[in-house]
């Protein structure tokens, strides 16, 4: 749904740097943990300090290894390389990454609409510490001072940069979720956006529709949440097709995302940010991952969001785009086991996306077969499913049992019909109106027998009934 | 030697049997500084407290009948570019000024734990970039020898101190020759390890894929002491070979019977000096005596070394030396915003050289000059290898100067490219990784002592000792008699 | 003299490394820097095609350590050593640029 005017297409890249989930930090053994009090985890190597060496942790290459085979990259070997530039937060004023040589290349991500965004890297890199800006009422360019923490200084980062592939702000929300689902599934990062543990910078340009040139960009810092995300995408796109449209051209530039303002206002651009001086890092040995070690990461790689999809909707004849918040809540193999139970997927999938927001609990696959089973017989009503199926989640047990125990008796349509024929009896003028077509008073019928019976009566069957006798 | 001071091993021996106490080896130690230091001017801070808590410590063991490691009671000297907990570290540079690290580096812990007292922090160019240790901010050592000469550099001051007799071993860094030169023009003995043979942890780095730590001595034999017991994989250094390092100390006395030892041509020509030439010819023919097998070899692309370490050294070095912006440590010049008190920071702390280099660096790494400068460079170094690889299938051992003359006066090289010429022996085997020994092998025409360095392929460093003790024994210098006096005024 | 470097790729390079050059030091380092480029200028004619460059000496490879905790310095401590501190953290004058 892109939010520009007609002949207007967004091109949206994001680059997602995302906290690995180690005990210690990527370079030394200090612990890797958010909210701390300030500087309690540094030691030399990440404050600095002279004479001070980095040693890589195994888990963290382990971990970016793990996320660029879920990415479908191309997992090799790989140089760390220093990224030259002062700042304040950055204890050597140069960053330990990942240039010419990363771990990870050429992956994808397929969003669960089926679309697929290319991943053109994902390389390893150290964080850097944390700056609070004093004074000036918060606003960065009036403080008065400067004050750094790194605790998060060395912190062990992947970033994962896409290809230029996404066209709208949805999109690039749903690239973002799918790489969330797969961090999560992987077990590689906890990725929580609000915590800074998933962190998301946009490029976004425009072009006209069915060009396929790549104009002016701006990259958007500062989105700290999937709300952000969108509205920022969206303000920047926005502001480059007014500028294209009144005869001017965006700069390429950073640009910090307000999200109070509900805009983006240029950072201040370094001077010397065109030239890292990028070389390889003398003090660290290339990574060369064996075969043994590809295999072992392979071997321990879980089932990943997309190809669940796929399996659920296999397995239940919907599509995949219908399958992403079964996946998403992790009960796509429930489903897949009521469909093997014999019960219809579309009800299944319904049942997972409407009523088990929460969770399945105690609920398995054969009893919710079982439970959409009583549904589709009419043996029970909606409600009553509804009801059952709560009960189910919260204790589990035989579905019929349980709509037993709770007094919702299967009700046939005989006993419901003698009713029906009563209440007639009962309120003919009511009835003369129905039989005209006065639907309003279908709902005072259909009532009077829930009354009567108590809400075990199914409404569908009522109203069948009515039909009949209004018709015969 | 000049000095009439005991070995280490010969120290370590009396203290382990209890002829001496450690007490009383750290006092004649700290009179000799005293009685003739501020000439020489070796130290730049005296670490006391912790040497004498560390003789206490050691007496303590040997009273008790324990262990106290093959170095007990050995007063060592460090080049202050090394961390030592808690005692000034500053790299003789304004920069560093005050600054105590809050952590040792790996050699100095290990010596500790081998029982040898650390006594002071030694002098030397800043940051380690010179070969004159006149670069320091808090001016220059002194040539035992000659009071008017430089003790070459950088770990001048380390060099000084075992050639004046302060301490019997001291520890320097070889990042282009930064041992081998001030052994050379002081007359001791200096070790540049097999790169990755010393862990570098603690070390304050210049260049770091140059730059290794390793010992002066009086003798080869005590080289090959401090070299074993500092030597060996360290975990905190990634760049630390992890197998093990052979034993210098065990190939001792091993001789050079049968052994192939090639003389470097293209270091025997021009720019060297005839006096230091003939000394050169000199120890290959005693190693020809001892039964080696002595000839020339060409090795073209050790002319190339210097070109190549002046792009290479500066580049790291401009990245090394980036975290000396006054945030964390150190000195701070304060300015309006954090920028500005970085470029005052940096600019106050930082002397001449130091900048040179930074920005030379900066240049050879800046977009558009990379591959010209520094990729070309870097494969300069393969290709120095590729030779040495093609001369050692022929030789064993292959050997050169040490230094192009004997020590020159102070201020006597004012512009750096003079200065730079110094390192054109000692460089090639930094740029390879290889280690290298310098020797004293007699005097000039000046009377100053001349090295002789011998060059070995990687993890060849054993054999390097049992080459030495053979040149060592042959030094044509009557050992007590060079030096034995010192000449020259102190100026003020 | 050597035209291996400008004035102004001195002054530039000055700016990247923040160093403040003054004029007459802008003439002796544009001097000097140009006299050792053009030793390196001796490499340029070196055909190094097929030569890989050596960015380490001893080729060593994966060299990592476990992912266990140890103990950090003491915050005091490494505060202590800060040209200036406040509320536990250390303190600069104000950082105007985006990290």
């Amino acid at each position: 749904m892109s939010e520009l005017p007609d002949g207007w297409e967004m091109v949206i890249g994001l680059e997602v740097h995302v906290e690995l989930a180690t005990q210690t930090k990527l370079f030394c053994p200090c612990a890797n943990a958010f909210g701390d009090e300030p500087n309690t985890n540094i030691c030399p190597t990440c404050l600095g300090l002279p004479g001070s060496l980095p040693v890589p942790n195994a888990q963290a290459i382990d971990y970016a290894m793990t996320l660029g085979h879920a990415l479908g990259c191309t997992v090799a070997g790989s140089v760390f390389a220093r990224k030259n530039y002062f700042y304040p937060d950055m204890p050597k004023d140069y960053q330990t990454t990942q240039y010419e040589h990363p771990t990870n290349e050429n992956g994808s991500i397929t969003l669960g609409d089926g679309t697929v965004i290319g991943v053109e890297r994902a390389h390893i890199e150290e964080d850097t510490g944390k700056s609070t800006h004093l004074g000036g009422g918060g606003r960065i360019h009036d403080a008065t001072a400067t004050l750094v923490d790194y605790n998060r200084a060395g912190v062990p980062l992947v970033e994962v940069v896409s290809r230029p592939e996404m066209r709208s702000a949805d999109q690039a929300r749903a690239y973002v979720s799918e790489l969330r689902d797969i961090l999560l599934a992987t077990g590689v990062s906890d990725a929580r956006m609000e915590e800074g543990s998933m962190r998301v910078d946009a490029n976004v340009s425009v072009r006209p529709v069915g060009s396929d040139e790549l104009r002016t960009r701006c990259e958007l810092k500062n989105i700290n949440s999937m709300r952000s995300l969108g509205r920022a995408i969206n303000y920047e796109a926005r502001r480059h097709v007014d500028l294209y449209e009144s005869g001017q051209s965006p700069n390429q530039q950073t640009r910090h995302w307000d999200e109070d303002g509900g805009r983006s206002t240029p950072g201040r651009s370094k001077e010397d940010a065109d030239d890292y001086r990028y070389f390889a890092c003398p003090d660290l040995p290339p990574l060369v991952p064996t075969d043994e070690e590809m295999q072992a990461i392979r071997a321990g790689l879980p089932v990943l969001p997309a190809a669940r999809r796929q399996a659920l909707a296999d397995a239940t004849g919907i599509e995949a785009g219908q399958a992403v918040l079964a996946v998403e809540r992790g009960l796509d193999a429930l489903a897949i086991a009521a469909v093997r139970a014999g019960a219809p997927g579309d009800v299944v999938i319904k049942h997972v996306d409407q009523n088990l927001s929460d969770g399945a609990g105690q609920l398995d696959g054969p009893m919710l077969a079982k439970l959409v089973g009583l549904e589709v017989s009419g043996a029970l009503s909606a409600t009553q499913v509804k009801t059952v199926l709560g009960e189910l989640v919260a204790s589990g047990g035989d579905p019929a049992d349980v709509a037993a125990s709770m007094g919702f008796e299967a009700m046939d349509s005989s006993e419901l019909a003698t009713l029906l024929d009563q209440l007639i009896a009962d309120n003919p003028d009511e009835w003369q109106r129905f039989t005209e077509g006065d639907t309003k008073v279908q709902g005072f019928f259909v009532g009077q027998i829930m009354k009567a019976t108590q809400g075990k009566a199914d409404g569908k069957i009522v109203n069948q009934l009515m039909k009949e006798r209004s018709s015969g | 030697m000049m000095n009439a001071q005991l070995t280490a091993i010969e120290t370590a021996a009396r203290v382990r049997s209890g002829d001496m106490t450690a007490v009383e080896a750290l006092a004649q130690s700290q009179a000799a500084v005293t009685a003739r230091d501020a000439d020489v001017r070796a130290f730049l801070h005296l670490t006391d407290d912790r040497a004498a808590e560390q003789a206490d410590r050691v007496d303590a063991q040997v009273a008790q009948g324990q262990d106290p490691g093959p170095l007990a009671g050995v007063p060592i000297a460090i080049k202050d570019n090394m961390c030592t907990r808690g005692a000034p570290t500053t790299c003789s540079s304004k920069m560093l000024e005050g600054w105590k690290p809050p952590y040792d580096a790996t050699v100095v812990s290990r010596l500790e734990a081998a029982g040898a007292l650390v006594v002071g922090k030694t002098n030397l160019d800043e940051f380690a970039m010179g070969s004159s240790t006149e670069n320091s901010a808090f001016g220059p050592t002194r040539n035992p020898h000659d009071l008017t000469r430089v003790p070459g550099g950088s770990s001048g001051g380390s060099a000084a101190a075992v050639a004046a007799g302060f301490v019997p071993l001291s520890l320097g860094s070889d990042t282009g020759g930064s041992i081998r030169q001030p052994a050379a023009l002081c007359g001791v003995v200096g070790f540049k390890p097999t790169y990755g043979a010393v862990s570098r942890y603690g070390l304050i780095a210049f260049a770091s894929s140059l730059d290794q730590i390793g010992p002066f001595a009086s003798t080869v034999a005590d080289a090959a002491l401090c070299f074993d017991t500092i030597g060996g994989h360290d975990p905190r250094d990634a760049t630390s070979i992890p197998s093990a390092i052979p034993s210098a100390a065990a190939a001792l006395g091993n001789g050079v019977a049968g052994k192939r030892i090639g003389i470097i041509d293209e270091l025997m020509g021009e720019g060297i000096d005839d006096d230091v030439r003939a000394r050169v010819e000199q120890a290959a023919a005693a190693l020809a005596d001892a039964g080696a097998t002595v000839e020339r070899v060409s090795v073209p692309a050790t002319i190339y070394g210097l070109a190549a370490y002046y792009l290479i050294a500066p580049a790291e070095a401009s990245s090394n030396l980036a975290r000396y912006d006054g945030v964390r440590y150190g000195q701070r010049v304060d300015g309006v915003n954090v920028e500005e008190m970085n470029a005052a920071t940096r600019t106050a702390g930082f002397g001449d050289e130091v900048k040179r280099r930074i920005m030379l660096g900066t240049y050879a790494l800046s977009s558009g000059y990379y591959d010209a400068y520094y990729g070309k460079a870097q494969r300069v170094r393969t290709l120095i290898a590729n030779e040495f690889a093609q001369a050692y299938s022929s030789f064993d051992l292959l050997m050169s100067p040490t230094s192009p003359s004997t020590a020159f006066e102070l201020g006597a090289k004012s512009d750096p490219m003079s200065l730079y010429m110094c390192d054109v022996c000692t460089i090639p085997s930094n740029l390879v990784g290889h280690p290298a020994l310098s020797v004293p092998f007699g005097v000039g025409d000046d009377g100053l002592p001349v090295g002789v360095q011998l060059l070995a392929p990687l993890l060849g460093d054993d054999e390097l000792f049992a080459a030495g003790q053979v040149l060592e024994d042959a030094n044509p210098t009557d050992a007590t008699a060079s030096g034995s006096e010192i000449r020259g005024e102190v100026r003020p | 003299m050597s035209e291996r470097i400008t004035r102004d790729e001195v002054a530039h390079v000055g700016q990247l490394a923040r160093l403040v050059i003054t004029d007459d030091e802008l003439t002796m380092f544009t001097e000097q820097l140009g006299a050792v480029l053009d030793t390196a200028s001796d490499l340029a004619a070196l055909d190094l095609s097929g030569v890989e460059p050596m960015a380490q000496p001893c080729a060593l490879t994966n060299v990592t350590r476990p992912d266990v905790i140890e103990p950090s310095l003491g915050r005091d401590e490494v505060l202590a050593m800060a040209p200036a501190a406040q509320d536990g953290r250390f303190r600069v004058p104000p950082a105007l640029g985006e990290a």
